[in-house]
């Protein structure tokens, strides 16, 4: 285990540091910053002077190392248009996208678990196929235009939830959380929903995958022949083997919904990450979009490496080995 | 024994009085008639072998016992009287109190039949805890004596193993544990060697009919091994296409068999058979059942079929006790004896 640990570990490292480098390179390539940042009107000196100050004028290689040398000591540079570290911008903004995601996967689950256990269990009813259509539609309609919707009927013609913002929140650990207020509840719940569309639709089918294929094994049949209650078949039996999937996806879902809210945080006007990297990358603030997806990038190994250890517990025939 | 059927007494009611089973699957091709008229009986203690090919109906007759024939397919009509109580007319709820208590199943794939994500002493437990209400403590201790019982070693560690941790034949084991765990009067074994090793088959049989045996336990054993009905079964139906074509005491059935297609199976047992000869087979195939041509179902691949064969036999009693679906049976086995 502990072996298992130290290699996925190492990975990390290998991954964080290759993923560095493509970013800065990448981020070179999208365009000049000082074209934007530096008003038309400067003189040569000033932006002489503006350009040194941000250290543009070295070259590449060498401000990769900088960049490099200071991320070490967790300074991952200060934001050209706030001039502030570039990770604590982020981290603001991050528990307002942690909330929406959040609410986004377990309303996924809330929702999409059930309505695919009963498409599983009772895959030629009416409700089922009711269900199965549905989960289409939420796989295909884009997100913005749901999310347009959505403000067009709740808030516009039925006024019952506001469109915009986060609405009241409460300061708790020093971070500002909306679902603890009744106002930041309703403004959470549409965002939530937008967000949590397509992930209802892919564990509705996982769900439903899932228990139709498990109904059909032995091993449920010799449940049946043992005597147990249906009830113990289903949420025993069946459930504990198809959570294995669920889990898997539902998990590794979780990092994209993170690094890909910036549609619905862009239509809501939710001030997550996701709106903070889409205004970087107007003004092509180099430190804030490479902090973010650094950090997009520990997210998504630290998620991987948690349901892996989840996958473990949930099926004992997983063992991790340092192999 | 296996006499048509008469009713049964109150008293010393077979274990299982199986009366004019017809269990058919309604697909999309057309009905399948998977269990045609089919009747048997197994007596207290008994072990019947229900002996036939891979879609003979065999199978499908256990789990018909059991309740437990999934849709497209249901029992039609028929009686399954087990100790008088007819099991074809219970509710749903009635059938699982029995089932796994006074009934139970062994299947056949011991690597498939318990739940990967379960803990063996968790799969034990809600047996016990599905029929009675104990202590879960006293359910453990059953549990392990169970396991103790089917030669299981050091069953307490064992019960806190998954199943993956067991080999097959242990697995095995572990599920004719649980079938025991209430001590039921019957047992509906659905081939329940034949994925195992011939040295762990061996051990299984020996286990169950000690078992059988002490604990006074009808068994139906369902298998396509002549060899493992030989040494096991004081009965043997044969089953072809839905039907019983030959029924009778199981020594008498093998040295003597009235109808050729129990011929033609003992025949192409390889052990039968002479060294550096051809090894004899049945020709042909099983017939589809979705497509079965009126008359006895084996003519086609019969090497005794005549015109009559075209109209369906009766299931006769040629001799006491020996009965056999077939125009022209192999009466010269019976009669040389006699």
């Amino acid at each position: 285990m502990s072996v298992y640990l130290l290699r996925r570990l190492i990975q990390a490292v290998g991954v964080v540091f290759a993923m560095s480098l493509i970013v800065f390179i990448g981020v070179f390539a999208i365009g000049d910053p000082v074209e934007i940042l530096i008003s038309p009107d400067a003189d040569q000196i000033e932006r002489e002077r503006a350009i040194r100050a941000l250290g543009l004028d070295l070259p590449l290689w060498e401000q990769y190392l900088i960049f490099l040398g200071k991320a070490l000591q967790g300074d991952l540079g200060r934001s050209f248009v706030f001039n502030e570290p570039a990770l604590q911008l982020i981290l603001q903004r991050m528990p307002a996208t942690l909330e929406l995601a959040i609410a986004a996967t377990l309303g996924a689950i809330v929702i999409g678990l059930p309505l695919g256990l009963y498409a599983g269990l009772r895959p030629h009813s009416l409700g089922s196929k009711a269900i199965m259509a549905g989960s289409i539609l939420g796989f295909s309609l884009p997100t913005f235009w749901v999310g347009l919707m959505l403000i067009m009927v709740f808030a516009v013609q039925l006024g019952w939830l506001p469109s915009t913002g986060r609405g009241d929140t409460v300061e708790i650990l020093g971070m500002r959380w909306s679902f603890l207020t009744a106002d930041g509840l309703a403004h959470l719940v549409m965002p939530a929903l937008n967000l949590a569309l397509f992930k209802i639709s892919l564990v509705i089918r996982l769900t439903r995958a899932g228990v139709r294929e498990t109904m059909l094994m032995d091993y449920v049949k010799f449940a049946r022949a043992k005597g147990l209650s249906p009830f113990r078949v289903t949420f025993v039996h069946v459930f504990k083997n198809i959570l294995i999937p669920v889990v898997t996806v539902t998990g590794l879902e979780f990092g994209s919904t993170i690094a890909f809210s910036v549609v619905t945080e862009s239509i809501f006007a939710w001030p997550g990450m996701g709106k903070l990297i889409i205004d970087s990358i107007n003004v092509l603030d180099r430190p804030v979009i490479v902090a973010y997806l650094m950090i997009i990038v520990l997210m998504f190994i630290t998620i991987n490496l948690i349901v892996d250890l989840t996958y473990s517990v949930l099926d004992p025939r997983v063992r991790l080995e340092g192999k | 024994m296996a006499d048509a059927p008469t009713p049964a007494a109150p008293q010393g009611a077979p274990t299982l009085e199986v009366r004019n089973l017809r269990t058919h699957f309604f697909t999309r091709a057309g009905v399948v008639k998977a269990v045609d008229d089919v009747s048997f009986t197994v007596g207290r203690g008994k072990v019947l072998g229900l002996v036939g090919e891979s879609g003979s109906g065999k199978s499908v007759t256990g789990f018909s016992v059991m309740g437990l024939v999934d849709p497209p397919g249901r029992v039609v009509s028929g009686q399954i009287l087990f100790k008088g109580q007819d099991l074809a007319k219970l509710s749903d709820e009635e059938m699982r109190k029995l089932r796994g208590n006074r009934i139970a199943m062994i299947f056949q794939d011991p690597m498939m039949t318990l739940n990967p994500v379960l803990r063996v002493d968790t799969q034990m437990i809600e047996t016990v805890l599905a029929h009675e209400k104990v202590p879960e403590e006293e359910a453990r201790r059953r549990a392990r004596d169970a396991l103790g019982m089917v030669g299981i070693p050091s069953p307490e560690e064992r019960l806190k193993s998954y199943p993956h941790q067991f080999s097959g034949g242990m697995r095995q084991r572990v599920a004719i544990a649980i079938a025991l765990l209430h001590r039921p009067d019957l047992i509906v074994a659905d081939e329940p060697t034949t994925a195992l090793d011939v040295t762990i088959q061996g051990q299984i049989l020996a286990e169950v009919q000690k078992l059988a045996a002490t604990t006074g336990t009808s068994l139906i054993w369902i298998t396509h091994d002549l060899s493992v009905v030989a040494g096991l079964a004081d009965d043997i139906a044969v089953m072809y296409a839905g039907k019983i074509v030959e029924h009778g005491d199981v020594g008498e059935v093998l040295d003597k068999p009235l109808h050729p297609y129990t011929h033609g199976l003992i025949g192409s047992v390889p052990s039968r058979n002479r060294r550096g000869e051809p090894l004899r087979q049945i020709p042909g195939m099983t017939p589809s059942l979705l497509s079965l041509a009126p008359g006895c179902a084996f003519r086609a691949r019969c090497p005794r079929a005549a015109a009559d064969c075209v109209e369906m036999p009766e299931l006769h009693p040629w001799r006491p006790d020996r009965l056999a679906r077939c125009h022209h049976p192999h009466l010269e086995n019976v009669e040389q004896v006699a």
